[in-house]
């Protein structure tokens, strides 16, 4: 079957079968290796990806079911050479050890910002239940994000006073 | 690599589209929604269908959540989230907030809908005990439009089983609503989204003496079906709320249900956490019944 849909702005069709995850279609026939494959179970998140704006685990949707619909991956977080907030979040406070989750983490983590600009300990900490860490043991992770709320508020309120 | 079994994709455009294919596949093909009961269950091949109906189109037919006055009505369609997020839903029912912040995980809820959990009719699965405890009610189309309204205990015939058949679709949940009502939903579990290793909900409805008018309980993990206590509801009519009957009502849901020892506790364990949530949950009900919620 064909299937099109747009990824990081960019539309694509393929030819693919039914039973094609989204997460080896991104990997395998796009060759957008950010996105990482883990348990395929549902239960780390390494394959987090956004599916009209939402987080979902990719190792759990089918490629067919994105058909018509706008994904964005890891690779469609910076803009140009600049790094997301939450990219260089996890950079500057550690966020990441070996780099295996990180790519979930942060479509997950940005959509957190993106809903609540400015979350507690609490609510990050909820937000990434469903995703599984083994370096960081979290802490690091929270302060990333935390790093980037403070950081985009910051931006914002400089924009506002130039303008 | 865990894939499933090859299989032909069809996308739904409609319900009647949806029944519409199904009268035509049969038991050869299965609606497909949020996928994370079915897909895993198909990579490991415990499930296999030749196609598979995929019915998100439809999140704008049968994604909702309306009160009629004496009925809330949810689609089948309504992810986990809207589930949660909605303060309309939490301030009539509050059981389903409870209930929706322990099931799986944030972006597991962004894709699970309430029909799919209900027609998974996994032992473990929350939202049936919430429906069950609630007395909801579930709308059933067939082709030609024709629909069946059929109880939680009818709804629910076994293990991965239920009333709807292969040409049908769940398409609404209906839960009735009554006066001086209040409900909960406690969940035991290893670890953030994992499966309940015993779960309880509760609902009481209080008379103007303050005495309990009706209650019920729904439990899940514990048995091969997730069905009411009846005898629970009727120990607890007619009485005033207090501990001893909170006790006396987690006594009779200890005995009442049916727990295996597995890799989240002995059976006995289950029938000890079955007991005390039973307590806390109809103990946090008849409070909110109390405080109006």
């Amino acid at each position: 079957m064909q299937v099109t849909m747009t990824v990081n702005d960019v539309e694509v069709t393929r030819e693919i079968e039914g039973r094609l995850l989204l997460v080896h279609f991104l990997r395998d026939h796009l060759g957008l290796t950010g996105t990482h494959w883990g348990c395929d179970t549902s239960n780390c998140g390494t394959c987090v990806v956004w599916l009209d704006g939402e987080p979902v685990k990719s190792c759990t949707v089918l490629a067919a079911m994105a058909g018509g619909h706008e994904v964005r991956t890891v690779e469609g977080l910076a803009k140009g050479a600049e790094l997301d907030p939450i990219q260089e979040g996890f950079r500057q406070c550690h966020g990441l050890q070996c780099g295996f989750c990180t790519p979930g983490m942060m479509m997950t983590c940005r959509a957190l910002l993106d809903k609540n600009p400015d979350p507690t300990d609490a609510e990050i900490r909820e937000a990434i239940s469903g995703q599984i860490c083994r370096c960081t043991g979290y802490s690091t992770i929270i302060r990333s994000v935390r790093w980037a709320s403070v950081h985009e508020a910051a931006a914002k309120q400089e924009e506002v006073a130039q303008a | 690599m865990q894939v499933p079994a090859p299989f032909e994709y069809e996308r739904a455009t409609t319900v009647d589209h949806a029944i519409g294919l199904l009268e035509r596949l049969g038991s050869s093909a299965r609606l497909v929604a949020g996928g994370h009961s079915l897909l895993p269950m198909m990579k490991l091949r415990l499930a296999n269908f030749e196609y598979l109906i995929d019915i998100n189109p439809l999140h704008e037919e049968l994604g909702y959540i309306r009160f009629t006055g004496d009925e809330v009505r949810v689609g089948a369609l309504t992810r986990h989230r809207e589930l949660l997020e909605s303060d309309e839903l939490a301030a009539v029912f509050p059981i389903f907030r409870d209930a929706e912040r322990v099931i799986a995980d944030p972006v597991v809820r962004n894709r699970g809908t309430l029909g799919g959990s209900l027609c998974q009719a996994d032992p473990s699965e929350d939202l049936s005990a919430v429906c069950t405890t609630l007395g909801a009610s579930c709308v059933i189309r067939g082709p030609g439009g024709a629909e069946r309204v059929v109880g939680m205990e009818e709804f629910h015939v076994g293990p991965y089983e239920t009333a709807v058949g292969d040409d049908e679709m769940l398409i609404e949940v209906r839960v009735p609503v009554r006066p001086a009502g209040g409900s909960a939903y406690e969940k035991v579990e290893r670890r953030a989204g994992d499966w309940a290793v015993v779960s309880a909900g509760a609902a009481v409805w209080l008379a103007g003496d303050g005495t309990v008018a009706d209650a019920r309980v729904g439990l899940a993990a514990v048995g091969p079906n997730t069905t009411g206590i009846p005898e629970i509801s009727a120990a607890l009519r007619g009485n005033a709320p207090a501990e001893e009957l909170y006790d006396q009502a987690g006594a009779i849901a200890a005995r009442s249900c049916d727990p295996v020892t597995d890799q989240r506790g002995s059976a006995d364990y289950k029938r000890h956490l079955a007991h005390e949530l039973t307590r806390r949950t109809l103990r946090k009900a008849v409070e909110r019944a109390r405080s109006g919620h």
